[in-house]
């Protein structure tokens, strides 16, 4: 972990931790900042909340947002609940995976796209949905899937 | 000038309703037209978004679904003018969609700017909150408790009961609790309120507050709604200023502080002992109970924990009167409840109407049957952990207590349908892995059970020892429930038990062979 990293993730803690119930809020805040939560983090975080190692890994290790490696550019997250399997989220999964040739959990080789499942975006009468970053796509199909995938590709050119 | 509104709802924007702003932006600006966008919540109409309204003479005239690419030829008709268009759908209010619905919780939803003190207030915003600040705490709760307002995020425990145990629990300090972790498949009206009125959530939570003297609310938010968040701190931002929040509410020397805080994407945060913890920085591990929140709830102080649409249906009550809210509904189920019609439906969004209605009236009526034109078989309501109900439980009145005589729950009131190319047994697999996925940990039938149960039920589906396997998963089924702490293993034996009953050929089960 580079330097700058370290007194990133220090400098976020001293801030927040004033705050009750501050470890979440904190967490939030370094991957928002690094895109994931390095594993050096966690003594770091622990030392200013006067918690334990084990009790901020446990933290880190317990929610599915927070991540310990760096995601790609781009993270796509597919809906699996009920209301976009009525709509055939499973095709449109599919196909994502086969088009980046990736698994869920897993980044494409060029660092573009991590694919990752969610359960429920709130945007059920929109069903199949899914988000890339924080822009949410309702009514997908695979065709839209491209579509939105080239979208957010020229942007970040 | 032409006032013309564009929804800015997560659900609007999934469909594109940024473009359409963009558009109506440019084309303007193209044609010297001036012209007033104001960006709302959505109607909840969703087959319709992006929807376009524009402010006549005779109310508002909405034309929709539009894309960007319709914009020029809507100017062309003459949109600012409400024109007419192939995409004109005439005056909103007008439609039966939205004509035969009660909008009381969502009254302003899609009409007003989410963020925008004035209009709230012109709309019979912060009436409650006056009302509510010349009353007692305990006046406050005999009205919470004569309006027959029960939790709307699933439990359905009456709220007045909850918020009198929480004030006669003596503390310096205590708290309010917005369960804003909307996670069920298949439910967004906490989401749209969030969105398109946070106004009136803010106006509840503080009547809360005024309620049992708690000085400090949360807002547990789930992290995949971001736009709820970003309007939620800026409705806060500008409460305070006005000095609807802070150190003296409305000069009457009360505070209350509000911030918004979000979870993680776990689901079992929604459970409210798991959302404490969560809230305290720590796993979302849920606690025994008792005690109860009201009595030790967020850092062992007392705390009113209730759901989204549960705090924004307390200002309407102070605003019109327990009465008023009484006299919708049925039995014991008062008010109005939104339902959320999502899944293979054709005109899936919201419909906020009175306990009572049946599900066909919803499924058909309001949602004009399946989206894919094939039969509807099976309904999953109350989210991930309710039960699935066939066509010949569609006449089910939509309330507490009808639900339960079938067997069902009307939760959160999500109601997610699907056509006949459904396969039951693979939705009852899935009620599993998902208990698996999101089990805390904490009960072992809920941790490992879920486990076994997609073992189980593959097995069944493998027809490996069919008739043992059912009855080992109808075994496993009745331990989750009994040796479970909370909802999560506690009801996931629903959507695979109704599964089984409904539907046994799905499983590979012929209706002559004995089941039990």
């Amino acid at each position: 972990m580079p330097i700058e990293s370290g007194e990133a993730i220090a400098r976020i803690a001293k801030a927040l931790k004033h705050k009750p119930g501050a470890l979440l809020p904190i967490l939030q805040e370094i991957q928002e900042q690094l895109g994931h939560i390095p594993s050096e983090a966690v003594p770091i975080v622990a030392s200013e909340l006067n918690l334990t190692r084990a009790e901020v890994h446990g933290v880190v290790s317990f929610y599915h947002d927070f991540r310990s490696e760096p995601p790609g550019r781009h993270v796509i997250r597919i809906c699996q609940a009920e209301s976009c399997q009525a709509m055939g989220s499973a095709v449109l999964t599919a196909f994502a995976k086969t088009h980046l040739g990736i698994d869920f959990h897993e980044t494409t080789a060029d660092a573009a796209f991590s694919l990752e499942p969610v359960y429920c975006l709130g945007n059920c009468a929109c069903s199949p949905a899914m988000a890339v970053g924080k822009e949410v796509y309702g009514r997908m199909t695979p065709q839209r899937f491209q579509e939105v995938l080239q979208e957010v590709a020229g942007k970040s050119e | 000038m032409n006032t013309l509104y564009i929804p800015q709802d997560s659900g609007a924007l999934s469909l594109g309703a940024e473009g359409v702003a963009r558009a109506v932006q440019s084309e303007a600006r193209k044609r010297g037209e001036e012209l007033r966008l104001v960006r709302t919540g959505s109607r909840g109409l969703y087959w319709l978004e992006p929807l376009l309204e524009v402010a006549t003479p005779s109310g508002r005239v909405a034309y929709g679904p539009v894309s960007a690419s319709d914009v020029p030829s809507l100017f062309e008709a003459g949109v600012l003018r409400g024109g007419s268009h192939a995409l004109c759908l005439g005056p909103i209010e007008e439609l039966p969609y939205l004509k035969q619905q009660e909008r009381m919780t969502l009254a302003r939803v899609g009409i007003t700017d989410p963020t925008s003190l004035e209009d709230y207030a012109a709309h019979g915003g912060f009436r409650g909150l006056r009302n509510a600040l010349g009353l007692s705490g305990e006046q406050i709760i005999k009205e919470v408790m004569d309006s027959g307002l029960r939790g709307r995020g699933g439990a359905a425990f009456p709220t007045g009961i909850k918020w009198k145990t929480a004030d006669a629990t003596p503390s310096p300090q205590k708290y309010i609790v917005c369960n804003a972790d909307e996670g069920d498949s298949g439910t967004f009206s906490d989401r749209m309120i969030m969105e398109g009125d946070p106004f009136v959530l803010i106006e509840g939570m503080v009547i809360a507050g005024l309620a049992i003297g708690a000085t400090q609310g949360y807002i547990y938010l789930r992290s995949e709604y971001p736009h709820a968040y970003r309007v939620l701190n800026l409705a806060i931002e500008k409460a305070q200023s006005a000095g609807y929040l802070g150190g003296d509410v409305l000069g009457s020397g009360k505070s209350f502080h509000l911030e918004v805080r979000r979870g993680a994407g776990s689901y079992i945060c929604g459970e409210e002992t798991a959302l404490l913890e969560s809230l305290e920085g720590k796993r979302g591990v849920i606690r025994y109970r008792p005690p109860l929140p009201a009595v030790s709830g967020l850092f062992g102080q007392p705390t009113i924990i209730n759901n989204v649409i549960t705090l924004a249906s307390v200002p309407l009550i102070f605003d019109r009167g327990a009465a008023f809210y009484k006299n919708y509904g049925t039995g014991r189920s008062r008010g109005t409840l939104p339902f959320q019609l999502a899944g293979n439906v054709k005109r899936g969004g919201l419909v906020e109407k009175a306990f009572g209605l049946t599900l066909s009236e919803l499924l058909y009526d309001f949602g004009g049957g399946s989206f894919t034109g094939r039969p509807i078989r099976a309904v999953q309501i109350g989210g991930p952990l309710g039960a699935y109900l066939p066509e010949a439980l569609f006449d089910t009145p939509l309330d507490y207590e009808a639900l339960s005589g079938v067997q069902a729950m009307l939760g959160h009131g999500g109601i997610v349908a699907f056509d006949d190319t459904v396969d039951m047994a693979s939705m009852a697999r899935f009620a599993m892995e998902f208990c698996a996925l999101e089990s805390c940990g904490k009960c072992t039938p809920c941790r490992i059970g879920s486990t076994r149960g997609v073992e189980v039920i593959d097995k069944i589906l493998r027809n490996r020892n069919r008739k043992g396997n059912l009855h080992l998963l109808r075994d496993l089924c009745d331990i989750m429930v009994s040796g479970s702490l909370c909802g999560l293993g506690g009801l996931i034996p629903n959507p695979v038990l109704s599964a089984l009953k409904h539907f046994p050929k799905d499983f590979g089960i012929e209706e002559t062979e004995e089941l039990h």
